[in-house]
């Protein structure tokens, strides 16, 4: 009843003013997840399913998108894919965001030698780019959905608990942490009542960036052959092997599955930006 | 007016319907089947000409660098003893020479390399070469028959320490010699239909006695051949150059000054190299498509070379892994699947080809249709395999099916169409499978680390012999993925090895077949492959083989001026 209340909706439809490029982003993550969900009522065919007297077939009435060199329908493993997508990019951006906040915190709380240990562990991960560390990952404990998932998870870790960590720093140092310490509050009490609320800002901004980064690595490491396995619809997937090698002759194999990789990437990257800009005290000077 | 615009239509229609029209392309008639020399005794006599080869083309001419693609840079090694990948014979065997090697133009008549010529003992049992004089390596010293002794004692003989991939192949050779200078002897426990073949494996390199004799494991990191051409660099991941051998043995050869093997790993990036003349030619084959895309844009500026190819992909059950234990389960798996629609789909978007048995179709000893089909899982009617499939997984105690994981390679070519074509096909018997298709392949098919996998086979020549091999049992055969011990395999493998009698050797393979394809469905084939072999026309004097292994010294090829 409070997600429908008068001050929420007027809260959103002040952001929809303000931000409309983030509203048009949220829109469409909406419509993604809302397709993703409903998969298996709105995808026309099984999108395992081949038909081998429809092979390569551009987009028609009943192959909206058109089908591919097994003659399944590239729409229905379009909207399956965006499960794979959504799926992986929420849970490594929760895991990775999830972790790094612990770390972080920890790190600024603790301070000293903890700190200092932390940190050192966490530039050695962070002096790698992000696609070669879940490269890596990956070409160690092999493809498939989990694994995928744990290899784009680790990289985002050092980059949230860095961020969490300076936030962390600023806040251990308020008078209020100094009071609380002072009135004998258990460390506990201090990090999960006057910590970690204030630093729910910049976890928000860094977990709705890494999901359009979860979804490129994911759909990366797909195509490289690195992540989901055949015959798993999965965006990336679908970019890979025939696609490439069909390209001139059958180029909606390659164009659809693409613009879905950008437009996500770009509507969680528009999305990020504004509840940055929302949420950061310092922009709303 | 009117007119005038018609003529124009006309003549725009008539350049584009010219411009779109395929090019000419030479496309040899399918190899011709194994003469019976390999499944009968050769005659006393010698049967290998003695004056260096080739027939002079009087419009070859000399010059030029080739530079062709690879699609994956070398191994470990550089030693073809103990790799197993065309990726290292492509780049490195213009370096070396063998005993024996196969006639490309009337493959797969077998000639002498370092053989002047050879005799075989009436009873089969001693093999003689003499060899050739006056054959110089590298470094300007003389290959003797101590070399060719050396390089054999390695390849049948290693000792402890030093790798040999086809060890198993020459186990019926008894003892090796080496006389004098000029001749070499193999002597076999029992007399073999397959010994010619296996001499004239593209993957025995002749090495040089003295660097073995000081390093067993010197050619891991070197190379020292007779071959056409020197070695000059190898840069890893990205190329390997070799320049023109002027002291090679045969004379007037090799044409080209010298090759360049670039290394690029991506289909299309290959055919991209082809399309914009980075690279001449690919040896290993593309795919129909790729291969139009090319004619498409080069037109007669490419040639197409087509060939069938002795390699096929099969599917491999762990027999160790439940159900894969039950026999009906099996013969299930292999009778959901549909072979004649597999070829007529994958033939299309991969190097996938035809249907076939364990012999290569149109191979000497290779089963008739009317043979094949009466075996499960190649049958025409499918709705009936797939009812009989049902009825058998009922019967299993798995009616509605069962989950496992399909383990495949990592390689788009054909191994990704295959695997998705399988799965499908399972899927209509209730199966669902999951594929895995991870790097760490053939680690897992090697340490029985899967449940059922896609595997793969590709020989030098069509030998029984060679490819029976992977289906007797697990302690005798290093590529039996399956793991199962089968001593009635093992006994029809060693009686047709050693008939005598093309028929008899017939017979014991059509048992052998039955029993691995149908009776027991250890391990079944989906389809043999198809080679393609698009090249810039500029590329003269390669013939195609139906393998990718031989043929690949590069001595006969010369480039043409360029159009």
């Amino acid at each position: 009843m409070n997600s429908l209340s008068p001050t929420w909706l007027a809260s959103l439809v002040r952001f929809i003013r303000r931000r409309p490029l983030g509203a048009a982003g949220g829109a469409i993550i909406l419509v993604m997840i809302i397709a993703a969900a409903l998969a298996s009522v709105i995808a026309p065919h099984d999108p395992l399913e081949t038909n081998y007297a429809a092979l390569f077939k551009p987009p028609s009435p009943e192959f909206w998108l058109g089908t591919d060199g097994f003659g399944r329908d590239a729409f229905s493993r379009l909207l399956y894919g965006a499960r794979t997508a959504l799926f992986v990019g929420f849970s490594a951006s929760f895991l990775g965001a999830a972790i790094g906040v612990v770390i972080g915190i920890t790190s600024a709380y603790a301070g000293g030698n903890i700190d200092l240990f932390i940190e050192r562990i966490m530039d050695v991960f962070l002096s790698f780019p992000i696609i070669v560390l879940a490269l890596a990952i990956v070409a160690v404990l092999g493809g498939g959905i989990v694994n995928l998932i744990f290899a784009i998870t680790i990289p985002f870790i050092p980059r949230t608990a860095r961020v969490i960590r300076s936030s962390a720093l600023v806040i251990r140092q308020m008078p209020y942490v100094d009071a609380a310490h002072s009135i004998g509050s258990p460390d506990a009490r201090i990090i999960f009542r006057h910590i970690l609320p204030n630093v729910m800002a910049p976890f928000l901004v860094m977990l709705t960036a890494f999901q359009g980064q979860a979804i490129l690595l994911e759909a990366s490491l797909s195509f490289l052959g690195l992540g989901v396995a055949e015959p798993t619809p999965a965006w990336g997937l679908m970019l890979r092997g025939a696609a490439v090698t069909f390209a001139e002759r059958a180029p909606w194999m390659g164009f659809f599955p693409g613009f879905a990789i950008s437009l996500s990437v770009f509507a969680f990257n528009l999305l990020g930006d504004s509840l940055r800009d929302a949420l950061d005290p310092r922009l709303r000077l | 007016m009117k007119r005038f615009i018609a003529f124009i239509a006309l003549a725009l229609v008539a350049a584009m319907a010219t411009a779109c029209a395929p090019a000419p392309t030479a496309t040899p008639a399918p190899a011709p089947v194994p003469a019976p020399a390999t499944a009968t005794r050769a005659p006393a006599a010698p049967v290998a000409p003695t004056a260096v080869p080739a027939t002079p083309t009087a419009t070859a001419r000399s010059g030029g660098e080739l530079v062709f693609a690879v699609s994956d840079p070398p191994p470990r090694t550089y030693d073809a003893h103990q790799e197993t990948t065309f990726a290292l014979l492509h780049p490195a065997s213009p370096h070396y020479s063998t005993l024996l090697r196969f006639d490309a133009d009337n493959f797969p008549k077998i000639v002498g390399d370092v053989a002047e010529s050879w005799t075989v003992s009436s009873d089969g049992l001693t093999y003689t070469f003499k060899i050739r004089p006056g054959i110089k390596f590298h470094d300007g010293s003389v290959l003797t028959s101590k070399d060719v002794l050396a390089t054999y004692e390695k390849i049948i003989f290693a000792s402890a320490g030093v790798a040999s991939a086809r060890k198993s192949a020459y186990a019926v050779v008894d003892k090796i010699e080496a006389p004098d200078d000029a001749t070499m002897v193999f002597r076999l426990k029992y007399a073999s239909a397959s010994m010619l073949t296996n001499l004239a494996s593209p993957w025995n390199y002749i090495y040089k006695a003295d660097l073995l004799a000081k390093d067993p494991r010197y050619y891991e990191k070197n190379i020292m051949g007779t071959g056409p051409f020197r070695f000059v660099e190898y840069v890893a991941g990205s190329h390997w150059v070799g320049k023109k051998f002027e002291g090679y043995f045969v004379t007037g050869r090799p044409y080209l000054d010298g090759y360049k093997a670039v290394i690029i790993t991506d289909t299309a990036a290959r055919a991209a190299a082809i399309r914009g003349g980075q690279a001449m030619i690919e040896f290993r084959g593309f795919n129909p498509e790729a291969t139009d895309t090319l004619v498409k844009a080069l037109g007669d500026k490419v040639t197409v070379q087509k060939s069938p190819w002795t390699c096929n992909l099969t599917v491999t059950l762990n027999t160790e892994k439940k159900p894969f234990d039950d026999v009906r389960v099996r013969r299930a798996l292999s009778l959901a699947i549909d072979r004649y629609e597999a070829n007529r789909v994958l033939s299309k978007i991969s190097l996938m080809g035809p249907v076939g048995g364990v012999l290569r179709p149109g191979a000497e000893f290779s089963a008739t249709e009317a043979e094949l089909t009466k075996l499960i899982g190649f049958s025409k009617d499918i709705d009936a395999s797939r009812k009989e499939a049902l009825r058998l997984l009922k019967e299993a105690g798995v009616p509605d099916g069962f989950a496992f994981t399909l383990t495949n390679r990592n390689i788009p070519e054909p191994y990704e169409p295959t695997g998705i074509f399988v799965i499908d096909q399972w899927r209509k018997v209730g199966l669902n499978v999951k594929q895995n298709a991870a790097p760490t392949y053939l680690n897992d098919l090697r340490a029985g680390n899967f449940e059922a996998g896609i595997d793969f086979a590709c020989d030098h020549a069509d030998e029984p012999d060679l490819q029976l091999l992977k289906f007797i049992s697990v302690d005798k055969s290093s590529t039996n993925y399956a793991r199962y011990k089968d001593p009635i395999l093992d006994d029809l493998y060693n009686k047709q090895s050693r008939a005598t009698d093309p028929k008899e050797r017939a017979k014991f393979i059509r048992d052998f077949e039955k029993r691995v394809l149908d009776e027991q469905a250890y391990q079944f084939h989906i389809l043999w492959w198809q080679r393609i072999i698009p090249h810039l026309t500029q590329v003269r004097g390669w013939k195609i083989t139906p393998n990718h292994y031989i043929n690949q010294d590069l001595r006969d090829i010369w480039l043409a001026a360029s159009q």
